[in-house]
């Protein structure tokens, strides 16, 4: 019964999954028919951004915090405390501030979107812009999609200044140590192998959260439960696609940028 | 004599096991007016869908103005569909919209219109369903029976051809079904539509409908005019218009 269950519930995964690439190979063929929509694609950029413009932030100061403070005592263990500048940035340019934004972001955003397209599909809007004469797809879906796309890495690189000033803090708190000395190891560490894939890959991230929530929203069954149901399916899928992603993008960024 | 607008020849429609229309022949001609009865679960919404490209049929053609519309591409379809204005059972307005945005909506995507002359069209339309006032309401502050009319007004704002109605009276009260009901008749004759209306409203049949079809099980039990129909001997016929049915649903 339990393994049956279970089987079910890969099946039905692997089933979302067919359905997701089929709907992200409909996104490419319309992304870049005319009309473009910019004006679309800005507003869902702003109220993106704004919705999630307080959550990033908070987050930002609490990843460069908490990383030095627990580093510093296994740092001062091993007499390197002055790498700690090195080892946050590091970790915050490459890895965290990336997934941690994303995830946040997936968490914010997509159940947004799938809730907001769910019930658009509940209620007969999408139907009433399809007899309107009026593709809903590229009107509802390939906005949010760029906006998503477009957006993330922006927050990413918002939240990755935030998280290394809130690393100095910390630093500061801790060791008293000085802003010029802190933000010279800060330059002198960051290369542009350390920047691109890290902002590289909030570009895959964001658009996943895009696609997955207008997918998850776009086809929601009928009634209420199928919104709610959108809704919170959006995040786990979304979640789970940007950590098996970061995966292989790692993989991939070590191979094109190893660490010296 | 005027033509046929819309030609429906033997259609099927099933979901899964389920049979929903199991071979629907119907034809409407010019500013005629035609209302579908039956039950819920009849299969009525499921034909108005097929006639838009909604839903596609399994077997059966449907033709509107001569196009048969099962198998044109969608750039045609498309531009069928502007000659064609859908109510929606709940209505569809756009939520993010204001009113004023909702009616411009299909004038600014779909026809090369100057701001002033969309304006002068959102204006005219809303004070045909009279809602001038509500120019700037969003849709959530409106009443079921207002968001009815805005929907009328945003369906006929192009002057189409052909009016589709999905149960427009459904939800609301005898005197606001009566008003929507009027409305309906008067907009299509002051702008010389034709009409199909699906509902299990007998109030607002008696007031739009110039000829009346029963769909039950999926297949058509009658059709002819009003009169006729609530004079039959038919049992099921019978029981849909007794008076415990009419109170049921009328009160």
């Amino acid at each position: 019964m339990t393994s049956d269950s279970t089987f079910e519930q890969i099946r039905k995964f692997f089933n979302i999954i067919g359905a997701l690439s089929l709907f992200t190979h409909r996104f490419f063929m319309n992304v870049l028919k005319p009309p473009y929509e910019i004006k679309e694609i800005s507003k869902h950029m702003y109220e993106l951004g704004v919705k999630t413009f307080p959550i990033v932030s908070v987050t930002g100061v609490i990843i460069g915090v908490v990383l030095t403070l627990q580093s510093l005592p296994i740092m001062i263990k091993f007499g390197a405390e002055a790498f700690l500048p090195y080892m946050v940035t590091l970790s915050v340019i490459r890895e965290l501030g990336p997934v941690l934004t994303a995830l946040i972001f997936a968490g914010r955003v997509s159940s947004g979107i799938g809730a907001e397209l769910g019930s658009m599909r509940v209620t007969e809007q999408i139907d009433a812009m399809e007899v309107s004469a009026i593709d809903p797809f590229r009107f509802l879906v390939v906005t949010r999609v760029i906006a998503t796309t477009m957006i993330l890495p922006l927050l990413t690189v918002y939240v990755d200044f935030l998280a290394i000033g809130g690393g100095f803090f910390a630093s500061y708190i801790s060791m008293n140590t000085t802003y010029d000395l802190y933000m010279s190891q800060v330059v002198e560490v960051v290369k542009f192998g350390d920047i691109i894939p890290g902002i590289g890959k909030t570009i895959v991230f964001g658009f996943i959260v895009g696609i997955t929530g207008s997918f998850l929203g776009y086809t929601a069954d009928k009634g209420t439960e199928g919104v709610g149901k959108a809704s919170t399916t959006s995040v786990v899928y979304s979640s789970l696609l940007i950590l098996i992603f970061d995966m292989i993008l790692v993989q991939v960024a070590l191979w094109l940028w190893p660490v010296n | 004599m005027a033509g046929k607008l819309v030609e429906v020849k033997d259609v099927y429609k099933s979901f899964g096991e389920q049979s929903v229309l199991a071979g629907v022949s119907l034809e409407v001609n010019e500013t005629q007016n035609l209302v579908i009865f039956g039950k819920s679960g009849t299969g009525k919404s499921v034909l108005l869908k097929c006639m838009v490209g909604l839903l596609t049929p399994d077997k059966g053609t449907i033709s509107i103005n001569g196009i048969d519309v099962l198998n044109i591409p969608l750039k045609e379809m498309n531009e069928l569909r502007k000659n064609i204005g859908f109510l929606f059972q709940g209505a569809a307005l756009y939520d993010s919209m204001s009113v004023r945005e909702n009616l411009a909506f299909p004038l600014i995507r779909n026809f090369n219109f100057t701001q002033k002359e969309v304006t002068q069209k959102v204006e005219r339309a809303l004070d045909m369903v009279s809602l001038s006032h509500a120019i700037d309401k969003m849709p959530s502050e409106l009443s079921g029976g207002m968001r009815k009319r805005v929907g009328l007004a945003r369906s006929i704002i192009t002057e189409p051809m052909l009016m589709l109605y999905d149960e427009p009276t459904t939800g609301l009260d005898p005197i606001t079904t009566k008003e929507i009901s009027k409305l309906i008749r008067d907009l299509q004759q002051e702008l010389k539509m034709t009409s199909i209306a699906v509902t299990h409203d007998l109030i607002c049949a008696q007031i739009i409908a110039d000829r009346v079809i029963v769909l039950n099980d999926g297949i058509i039990l009658f059709e002819g005019d009003l009169a006729t129909l609530t004079s039959l001997d038919d049992p099921f016929l019978k029981n849909f218009f007794s008076p415990e049915y009419l109170e049921d649903n009328y009160g």
